[in-house]
């Protein structure tokens, strides 16, 4: 039997190997990975809350598989899910004190598949309130902790998700990334993260942030384990009027495939000319340009690719993704669900909820709401929202030039390594210039997946590589995100999730 | 901007902003709010240099259109179920404060 430290530090594919051949039961897995987190998460504070049922559910696994049943891939394996996701038996908050404790009464789709395919949920993980930030400092139940260094932010705002699986707590996580939370949190903590392409992976029961924005994907170690998970979770789902009706194909054998590839000839990797910025941090860049020269050596034709409109991509998602949070976040009313705060005296329901939602929600969210409000007053509409609904079709214009010159665009996944707690919290505009990498994706409805790409000389933290594609086509970004992981282990001569410092 | 720019952010903009989207700010955030907003709009308005008549606006990323489902009887949340988070119910309304103000 394997030793249980051992469990914790296999990935998702290896440890389903193991169950499925009766090696390890999920009982066991499961309560290796509860152990680590007693152990670690102290310090780390990765989890808001910690399943009490998941050995019961592993032991239904572990015996449905005595019986002979066939399962799932991945069935008896143990996974964290997001704050923002619905859970029927744990509580959702979205990092916010307007939900403290709330349970909700149903499961959100992406949560419902992972159940009915067997994985077995550990926890609910930390994250930036309502998803508004970079770093996890704007989560009301304090900030999570990158494991590489306890001292810097884990990004955000899947910062609980990225720290819980690179701090071996869990092999896999639920994200959720509406301008890079899925994909800069593994650039700093040294993890896989996808975004798929918009209306992939169904909505429903994810707490809304910013409704043509969100998109729910994979947190990993390796591309594998992210593409089994994306089989998990994709598809069609009537209850997201914005999922895509359409058939996938299997993302795991596009890992797979990637991974034996003896050649990347006639692939053509476009770099994007203002993605490759001599303002990022010289560590990060120097790994993406050794990155590429790998991915030449193995066969891959480099092309520089122009995209003038991303330097506008911050600035119209600012506005944004304000206007529409602003009206999504209004369902916090203090009447359905939640806190409910009375002024002294009493009030009308109108006072009630003024007064609930000044105690409820954090700074960062009261300067979106306030952001959204302004963008969408009279007389302001055209110039700020208006604008930046235009801004997005020429992104989407620079996206289909480059994708003529280009079959996969990348570029670093954050422009730098983690950063120190409270480095950037009291200057806004630094905090979301952190995302200027990572929001083109989303403005576009693209997939992009970030993986690490080594650590930075300067100061020995996770660098990330991000690989984007055309909507729809998430298997690139698996197949070539396998072949590449493969190269630089093999260079590495270890994985790097492998390199973390030990916790506990 | 300047104060005699229309769209300046002011603290009476913000205080007005706070009372549309009801949120009871105290003194100290508007006044704070006042500054960063300022900051943040100045920045993002950069938006209109290349947002020129020509351009259409894109608000969903993948279109769609005509999105229908069967016109059928589904399973929906229980009254229990409803009222289960609510801060206070009668057991089958929420129940909240008064609606109209003693002047209205």
């Amino acid at each position: 039997m394997a030793e249980a430290n051992e469990l914790t530090r296999m990935s998702a594919s290896e440890l389903a190997g193991r169950l499925s051949s009766g090696e390890v039961s999920s009982v066991e897995a499961t309560q290796a990975h509860l152990d680590r987190i007693s152990a670690v998460d102290g310090q780390v504070n990765a989890f808001l809350h910690v399943s009490t049922d998941a050995l019961a559910n592993a032991a239904r696994i572990d015996e449905r598989r005595a019986a002979g049943e066939s399962l799932g891939e991945l069935a008896g394996v143990p996974i964290a899910i997001k704050d923002v996701l619905c859970t029927i038996d744990m509580p959702t908050t979205a990092g916010s004190k307007i939900l403290e404790g709330w349970v909700p009464p149903y499961d959100a789709t992406p949560v419902a598949k992972l159940r009915a395919a067997g994985l077995i949920a550990l926890g609910k993980t930390n994250m930036d309130e309502f998803a508004m930030g970079s770093s996890t400092e704007h989560s009301a139940y304090g900030p999570t902790k990158n494991p590489w260094d306890l001292g810097r932010i884990p990004g955000g705002s899947g910062g609980g998700s990225a720290a819980a699986v690179s701090a071996f707590e869990a092999p896999l996580a639920l994200g959720s990334d509406t301008g890079g939370s899925i994909r800069q949190p593994a650039s700093v903590t040294g993890s896989v993260g996808v975004k798929p392409t918009y209306g992939g992976v169904s909505r429903y029961g994810a707490i809304a942030l910013a409704s043509s924005l969100d998109q729910v994907g994979p947190v990993s170690r390796t591309v594998l384990d992210a593409a089994m998970l994306h089989d998990v979770i994709g598809g069609h789902d009537p209850r997201d009027s914005t999922s895509l009706n359409e058939q996938w194909p299997s993302f795991a054998a596009a890992a797979r495939a990637g991974a034996a590839a003896e050649s990347l000839k006639g692939l053509r990797v476009g770099v994007i000319k203002q993605l490759d910025s001599p303002g990022f941090q010289a560590g990060v860049s120097q790994r993406f340009h050794e990155a590429l020269q790998l991915l030449t050596d193995f066969g891959a034709e480099i092309v520089e690719v122009d995209a003038p409109h991303f330097e506008y991509a911050v600035a119209a998602y600012y506005l944004i993704l304000p206007a529409e949070a602003s009206s999504n976040l209004a369902k916090f009313d203090s009447v359905r669900f939640g806190l409910r705060v009375t002024p002294e005296g009493g009030g009308t329901v109108e006072d009630v909820m003024a007064a609930t939602r000044e105690a409820g929600f954090g700074p960062e969210v009261k300067r979106r709401i306030i952001l959204g409000t302004y963008a969408l007053s009279a007389g302001y509409y055209d110039a700020y929202y208006g604008s930046a609904q235009k801004v997005r079709t020429l992104i989407q214009r620079d996206f289909a030039a480059a994708f003529e010159k280009a079959d996969v665009l990348v570029s670093p996944s954050a422009p730098t390594t983690a950063f120190k707690f409270g480095e950037k919290l009291e200057d806004p505009m630094a905090m979301y210039l952190n995302d200027v990498t990572t929001i083109p994706a989303n403005l576009a409805g693209v997939p992009g997946m970030g993986l690490p790409m080594g650590l930075a000389p300067e100061d020995g933290l996770p660098t990330g590589f991000q690989i984007m594609a055309p909507a729809r086509g998430d298997a690139r970004l698996y197949e070539l995100g396998a072949t590449l992981e493969r190269l630089l282990e093999q260079q590495w001569g270890h994985t790097l999730p492998s390199q973390v410092p030990s916790l506990g | 901007m300047t104060d005699t720019n229309p769209g300046a952010i002011t603290s009476e903009v913000v205080a007005h902003l706070a009372s549309l989207a009801r949120i009871a700010l105290t003194n100290d955030e508007i006044e704070k709010l006042t500054g960063e907003l300022g900051a943040i709009v100045d920045s993002v308005a950069k938006v209109s240099e290349v947002a020129t008549e020509e351009v259409p606006a894109t608000s969903h990323p993948i279109p769609l259109s005509n999105v229908y489902r069967a016109d059928v009887p589904g399973v929906t949340l229980t009254t229990e179920q409803a009222l289960a988070g609510a801060p206070e119910h009668d057991g089958s309304r929420f129940a909240v404060s008064a609606i109209l103000g003693d002047e209205q």
